[in-house]
């Protein structure tokens, strides 16, 4: 097998944290685009947080959007550019607070692209505020005390939210702690990929992540974090496919 | 051409399909569905793409998105909606995305009324957005004059990679009048593909890279070319009515569906041997300055600026031109109240003999 370069990614140092798992996405997605030679088709929605960054790396054309609104702006771009490959980056307070509405709405209309949706259960790049999908006792700059469900309520399940909409063609959440995460993670990216080359309408990837900065732990106890914190919580699997189920 | 009878909104939505528009987002708020309901289903016949937003916000970034797509796009609110859009207009704003943008004007602030009025002119000149930008507002006095603009909004947004605003309140868009609908422009749907997006040059970059987000230096430098563009937006695209002003003592502003209630009232107290003329701004930004620079001031003793907002909005802008040489007047209705012609009648000409409205 012939080790490459990802095609779509430019090669400048990433400025991702130590131990980020941004870094990992951003990679995988960028190996998946040149593996099926869309290099040239692909547009790029990112959004506001640390994910932003990727307007430097990712090679394609892009365009960077406003907190949340990642959604809508692929669905105005891929309304009248329905033969390109349109994907979304949000982060988990980007797309499950500011931009609920919109994350839902387009999964509900069924919008041929596909979103990727970083978990990492902090507000990174404003500096470790709750978002909502922190969890029960996870200590923030805005919950010290660890979060509280009686004033803040409890971390939001995407994927199962997302699953119980009739329109939604592939939902599937995937750690990137461990190898066996990773690998089916790029399997499940190429696939969602494939289904909107084919024009089966809305897919919807969450990839779970660390913080190791805002968290406060290394980056080697950050995974392990997630062993025992994250993803028993935010249980791995794939939510809903109607490729599969039909 | 034959002259055909029209509703206001759905003039403006089909002036804009006939300008180019092939993409719509809106949502739902009065008065304005009129635009929304007619481009469901006129935008499909020519191709084009219509999308119900969930919100004003999610409508506008959708906006952002298929203009960034290529496509000539518009969305369209009232006053409330306009507010939510204001996120999305500075975002295109800074990515020097075109658009055409409607608001269908109704009284404020809050949720209002849903009758018409003229309160977002402050909004709409000044404040579309965080930031400090300026975009060009149309407000026209008629459907014609509306159909008009509207057909050439997609052509001064490209130029100046800016999204155009259309203010009108909500009985222009309302009525029904007669109107002479322009050509089909021919448009292949990618129209702003041919515009470079790209506002810094970056050797590293795609093809096609649109940011609203910049090094501070370098947004200091694009923030430095607004000047120039207001500065030609004041020299070369003004459009302005000036009626009866050679002899005139006193000089009536006025835009929109008040400049029509005030035209009315100035042709019967000239009967009367009233002298008065008017003024009126057809495009507000750029205001027309000029005409109120240029008046003789030997001979004009007050200017009346009647709108359908109290307080007055337009009356600091109208005070740039006139430099304190002759007292400013007021006059006007809101909330949703329209103008009565009698009332304005008799309010000018109390004015006039008075001094005071």
């Amino acid at each position: 097998m012939e080790y490459k370069k990802p095609a779509n990614l430019l090669p400048i140092q990433s400025g991702y944290c130590s131990g980020c798992l941004h870094g990992l996405a951003t990679r995988l997605i960028a190996d998946v685009i040149g593996e099926i030679d869309q290099v040239d088709n692909v547009f790029h929605v990112l959004p506001v947080g640390c994910s932003t960054l990727n307007l430097k790396y990712w090679r394609g054309d892009m365009i960077a959007s406003a907190h949340g609104r990642a959604p809508a702006v692929a669905t105005g771009y891929k309304r009248v550019n329905p033969e390109r490959l349109v994907f979304a980056y949000q982060g988990d307070g980007d797309l499950a607070a500011i931009g609920l509405a919109e994350i839902m709405s387009a999964a509900n209309r069924g919008e041929n692209f596909t979103v990727f949706f970083l978990n990492n259960q902090t507000y990174g790049m404003t500096g470790g505020q709750m978002a909502p999908t922190t969890l029960i006792g996870q200590k923030t700059t805005t919950t010290k005390q660890g979060r509280d469900p009686a004033t803040t309520g409890y971390p939001l399940k995407m994927c199962e939210l997302i699953s119980t909409l009739e329109a939604p063609y592939y939902v599937a959440r995937f750690a990137l702690n461990s190898p066996k995460g990773v690998t089916d993670a790029k399997k499940a990216i190429k696939k969602a990929f494939n289904y909107q080359l084919e024009g089966k309408g809305f897919c919807f990837i969450e990839l779970l992540s660390n913080c190791p900065t805002n968290w406060k732990l290394s980056p080697l106890d950050s995974l392990e974090y997630m062993n025992t914190n994250t993803i028993p919580y935010f249980v791995p699997g794939v939510y809903k496919d109607k490729g599969v189920d039909a | 051409m034959a002259k055909i009878l029209m509703q206001g909104c759905e003039a403006i939505a089909e002036a804009a399909v006939r300008g180019g528009c092939r993409f719509f987002a809106g949502y739902p708020i009065t008065p304005q569905n009129e635009i929304p309901e007619y481009l469901s289903s006129r935008l499909l016949e020519v191709g084009g793409a219509y999308v119900q937003g969930e919100s004003e916000v999610a409508s506008v970034n959708m906006v952002y998105g298929a203009s960034a797509g290529g496509a000539r796009a518009m969305t369209s609110s009232s006053g409330p909606g306009i507010s939510l859009k204001a996120e999305g207009i500075s975002y295109l704003v800074s990515a020097s995305l075109p658009a055409f943008i409607v608001n269908v004007s109704r009284g404020g602030p809050g949720l209002g009324s849903i009758q018409p009025a003229q309160q977002d002119y402050l909004q709409a000149t000044k404040a579309l957005g965080h930031g400090g930008f300026k975009l060009m507002v149309f407000a026209p006095a008629t459907i014609q004059e509306a159909v008009d603009l509207a057909y050439d909004a997609f052509e001064y947004a490209e130029r100046d990679k800016r999204p155009v605003f259309m203010l009108i309140d909500g009985c222009l868009g309302a009525i029904m009048e007669q109107v002479e609908l322009p050509p089909m422009k021919e448009v292949t749907g990618k129209e702003t593909m041919k515009i470079n997006l790209r506002r810094y040059e970056d050797e590293t970059r795609g093809p096609r890279t649109i940011t609203p987000i910049y090094p501070e230096i370098i947004l200091e430098n694009l923030n430095k070319q607004d000047v120039k563009l207001y500065d030609s937006w004041a020299e070369n695209d003004v459009k302005v009515e000036e009626f009866m002003l050679e002899d005139a003592e006193y000089v009536v502003c006025a835009y929109g569906i008040a400049a029509r209630v005030a035209k009315e009232a100035i042709i019967n107290l000239r009967q009367e041997g009233y002298k008065i003329g008017m003024i009126r701004p057809i495009t507000l930004n750029p205001f027309p300055k000029k005409s109120f620079e240029k008046l003789n001031y030997e001979q004009v003793k007050g200017i009346v600026d009647i709108e359908l907002a109290i307080p007055a909005q337009m009356r600091d802008d109208i005070a740039l031109g006139v430099k304190e040489r002759a007292p400013i007047y007021e006059y006007g209705r809101c909330g949703g109240i329209l103008l009565d012609d009698s009332d304005t009648y008799n309010a000018i000409k109390k004015i006039i003999d008075g001094g005071n409205a």
